[in-house]
């Protein structure tokens, strides 16, 4: 009743919720219809969409494109689920191939290029995607510790960060519909052999938007009224259907992605033989979906960082500014939990490529991609820069920081070279007379960081530094007066322990040349496996220091200066544009084909974007995603106006 | 009001503070970065016509280099896969290996086999990890992305037969349009008509194999451009028009080799497989008249 009553009695409810309606309800429209192609269906859907079926009819009675890649038919076990199914005749279920297009077969529209408009919508897709799944994941954590500390702090701060996302959701719902009808637009063909694969999966995918929209609009709305007793436990309750519907929605969407990348549950002939889990279930889905999870705790965490930023340089009254402080600090500590395992769970995204496909995996990292890693390289240094710079910065708020201060250059040179070092490439690009000057195409001393030895070691010491800097950030608020094992040897021990580590981490990085190529690769797992142990035994024993030793007083939170703001706006944009980066990489590496080895792309979009090209139009696409987002950040500055006063 | 002019300054400040960072990224990856062209889409290598068994190794040196995407591991750069210029005597010695359970009693039959089942024979140390070299990494050529036809493996053999020095009898290069099919649906071949058009005349000859051609929109790059010829005939040979060097060129093709390109590539038969209308079509096409 109290949910009811909170639901339908708010004056401003409705209000509230067209936006977000209207966007969302574009978007499941579009999702539902979609599978109406590959259906015998009745009435407007089936008006609308009954040429396609036609065309889907003929399509399955076409010859195959091509034939079956090994890797397409790799998982064996799958396959022979699905070939199975296939075999148990026409009237069970009738295989359907893969159309061969012409270029004819892609529509054009005036003034529009196909591919182009596909690739802006759906990567802002993706940015608000990836920002309204990973905000409420982190939301929820930090409600969760509100209620158990009963620190009312945390709580309002989950609420606000959960306003913020608020538009967000709208925002990635309205360009969720537009992709939906750009693709069918754009692409007829394909979305009808998408939807004639995919189209359960669909249908469940449109419903699970229900769902996901039932549970952000209670969670959300319902946040001052559960906000005690059980009642919170019931708002708990919530959260956790929102994320799992997140989820859902997020796996769902993914194993689209993963079939186009390595398509699984087709027969010899490249023909869907209708078991759609196993088309669902491909080599990278799993990868993609870690890969994914991971990457939107850090994405929504360094968004919400940036809406802090702003609050920050625009906060009146010191009160002000030490509440956005403290959200930024959190946001980015959000932010940094995710980041720092990211490139691990990269690797095994990377490691799953070459699995499914060896030709696939050197294309990307050997081949006429592997330039593209050294940019990502420098995209990933600048992150992790800015965010030690940022802590450097908060040792500002601390009481006892000058005891740590002097540590800041030698870390700086440390992380600048394991920069420098990720960023240089194996080959160089030289004239004929500097090759023969130097004797090869590799730098006889340069030429040794290029390999992923040197690669792995300095990512690790990259990430080890970063850590360490967060460490000191937090030490430097403590006074060691303890009498105990952790007062009088924590610091020693953890410091034993980062020695340990790096020697380690150097000592196999360095082994790693002198022994073959199918050896070197395993040894990246011990070296991540110590970075991570670092990180959680350093914040173990840190438990037990901060116990037995003395705080030196609350922290002076806001008292960060100006550019450690725009630290976090760094972080921001370089994390986006990484993301449009690796959403150009991820489906260029699929090359002429729209579903890898099964559907040939004959378009005249076909070619494989050079990267400065794809660096203009990720540019292109990520300048209307921050105007966009710092539009969403000023609207309630906007919407206060009229009230007289702004929330907080 | 103080409240959002501040807030509109601090938005501008950001937004342009944003579009400097993203400006150095784009500009890194547009300067700081050595410009890659991708290659387009590949084409199958069609037979149009009778193709000579130089034609067909230059067309598999064209494919393992390109379309075929070998190079990407038989390589030196990496060491992912063996090297192939030693298939003179590793290719003997392979099939005579303990451990080759495949079909293959000669060297061209072992790189076919190897080309279409890569797993039937795979060198140690080159195998997936944790397999014991019994299941080979590499794809299959004939199918997925790489897709060669039955023609274009021929080619790569050949190819790699040559480099290695090995005898290429048992490959027999298709004798013309109709008849290569034909001999390929087991058929007894018919007769080949004259061409009637300079197109015709170009495909039956596979002229746009190996050349870039005027009119037709596909052509290689193993020859030299022949879209530009009209313009550099007649300063070829001094004394000679441009009409007696294209004929010349076509009979006899190593009087006069462009430079970068190699001598005896090109096949030195047409004047026994062309008819005088044919030639005539072909030089009148490539000087640009009607």
């Amino acid at each position: 009743m109290r949910i009811e009553s909170m639901l339908f009695k708010q004056k401003k409810f409705f209000t509230r919720l067209r936006p977000a309606v209207c966007g969302t309800a574009v978007f499941l429209a579009f999702m539902l219809a979609l599978p109406a192609m590959t259906v015998k269906t009745t009435g407007v859907a089936g008006a609308l969409w009954g040429e396609m079926s036609v065309q889907a009819a003929s399509a399955a009675e076409a010859p195959a494109a091509a034939p079956a890649a090994a890797p397409a038919a790799a998982p064996a076990k799958k396959d022979e689920k699905a070939a199975a199914k296939a075999e148990k005749g026409p009237e069970e279920y009738k295989p359907i191939t893969p159309p061969k297009l012409e270029l004819k077969d892609y529509p054009k529209i005036k003034g529009f290029n196909s591919r182009i408009t596909v690739w802006f919508i759906a990567q802002l897709h993706l940015f608000f995607g990836a920002f309204v799944l990973g905000v409420p994941i982190f939301v929820w954590v930090i409600e969760a510790v509100g209620y158990k500390t009963k620190d009312e702090r945390y709580d309002n701060m989950a609420h606000e960060f959960m306003k913020v996302a608020m538009t967000g959701f709208s925002l990635a719902a309205s360009f969720g519909g537009l992709l939906s009808i750009a693709l069918v637009v754009f692409y007829p063909h394909f979305m009808q052999y998408m939807a004639s694969v995919f189209g359960k999966v669909m249908i469940y995918y449109a419903l699970f938007f229900f769902v996901e929209s039932f549970f952000v609009y209670t969670y959300y709305y319902g946040w001052d009224k559960m906000s005690s007793g059980k009642d919170k436990l019931i708002h708990l309750g919530l959260g956790i259907g929102l994320n799992g519907a997140g989820l859902m929605l997020m796996a769902l969407s993914n194993s689209w992605a993963a079939f186009m990348m390595a398509p699984s549950g087709l027969d010899e002939s490249g023909a869907f033989a209708g078991d759609v889990w196993a088309a669902m279930h491909s080599h990278l889905w799993n990868p993609l979906n870690i890969h994914r999870f991971i990457a939107n705790i850090a994405y929504g965490g360094s968004l919400t960082a940036s809406y802090a930023a702003f609050k920050f340089l625009t906060a009146n009254t010191p009160e002000e500014k030490a509440h956005y402080d403290w959200m930024g600090y959190t946001s980015f500590f959000v932010s940094m939990f995710g980041m720092l395992p990211l490139p691990f769970a990269g690797y095994w995204l990377m490691k799953e490529v070459y699995d499914y496909s060896q030709q696939m995996g050197i294309t990307l990292m050997g081949g006429a991609f592997a330039w593209l890693f050294i940019l990502q390289a420098v995209l990933i240094g600048a992150i992790f820069l800015s965010a030690n710079y940022y802590l450097w910065c908060s040792l500002g708020r601390s009481n006892g920081s000058a005891r740590y201060t002097f540590m800041i250059k030698p870390m700086a040179v440390i992380i600048v070279t394991a920069f420098l070092m990720w960023l240089t490439p194996h080959t160089l690009v030289m004239t004929s007379q500097e090759i023969t000057k130097i004797g090869g195409a590799h730098h006889p001393l340069l030429g040794k960081f290029g390999v992923m030895a040197a690669k792995n070691t300095a990512v690790n010491t990259l990430i080890i530094m970063t850590f360490c800097s967060f460490q000191i950030f937090k030490r430097s608020n403590i006074r060691a007066t303890g009498k105990g094992f952790w007062a009088q040897y924590g610091t020693t021990v953890q410091i034993g322990l980062y020695v340990a580590a790096l020697t380690n981490i150097f000592f196999l990085g360095i082994w790693s040349y002198y022994i073959p190529a199918s050896t070197r690769i395993g040894l990246s797992v011990p070296q991540v496996t110590t970075t991570l142990m670092v990180a959680v035994l350093s914040s173990v024993f840190d438990v037990f220091i901060f116990k037995s030793n003395e705080e030196l007083g609350p922290p002076k939170w806001g008292s960060m200066p100006v550019r450690s703001q725009y630290a976090l706006f760094t972080l921001t944009v370089a994390f986006t544009w990484l993301m449009g980066l690796m959403g150009y990489v991820r489906s260029a590496i699929r090359q002429h084909w729209h579903i890898y080895t099964v559907f040939r792309d004959n378009s005249a979009d076909a070619f494989t974007p050079t990267l400065p090209y794809a660096a203009a139009i990720v540019t292109g696409i990520v300048c209307i995603f921050i105007a966009l987002v710092l539009f969403m950040f000023w609207m309630p500055i906007l919407a206060s106006k009229g009230n007289g006063a702004e929330e907080h | 009001m103080e409240r959002k002019k501040n807030s509109l300054v601090e938005l501008a400040k950001i937004l342009v503070f944003a579009l400097i960072i993203m400006v150095s990224f784009a500009g890194y990856a547009k300067f700081g970065i050595p410009l890659v062209i991708p290659a387009p889409p590949p084409v199958e290598e069609k037979i149009t016509g009778a193709v000579t068994m130089d034609q067909m190794i230059a067309m598999g040196d064209k494919i393992f280099h390109g379309k075929g995407t070998c190079t990407l591991c038989h390589s030196p750069v990496g060491g992912r896969a063996p090297l192939l210029e030693q298939i003179g005597t590793n290719g003997p010695a392979r099939l005579k290996d303990s451990r080759y359970k495949g079909k293959a009693k000669t060297v061209y039959q072992y790189i076919i086999e190897s080309e279409k089942d890569p797993s039937a024979y795979v060198v140690a140390g080159f195998g997936k990890p944790g397999t014991n070299d019994t299941v080979s990494p590499m794809p299959m050529t004939n199918k997925g992305a790489i897709g060669l036809s039955d023609f274009e493996l021929d080619c790569v053999a050949a190819w790699l037969l040559k480099t290695g020095g090995l005898p290429l009898a048992e490959i027999k290069p298709p004798t013309g349009g109709a008849a290569a099919g034909a001999a390929a649906a087991g058929a007894a071949p018919e007769e080949i008509k004259p061409a009637a058009t300079a197109e015709e005349a170009f495909n039956k000859f596979g002229c746009p194999t190996c050349h870039k051609v005027p009119g037709l929109p596909e052509g290689g790059d193993v020859g030299p451009d022949l879209t530009k010829v009209v313009k550099l005939a007649k300063t070829r040979k001094p004394g000679m028009s441009a009409e007696a060097y294209i004929f010349e060129s076509i009979t006899a093709p190593n009087s006069y080799v462009v430079k970068g390109f190699d001598k005896d590539v090109m096949p030195g038969d047409f004047a026994q497989k062309m008819t005088v209308s044919e030639i005539t079509l072909i030089t009148k096409a490539l000087l640009g008249e009607k």
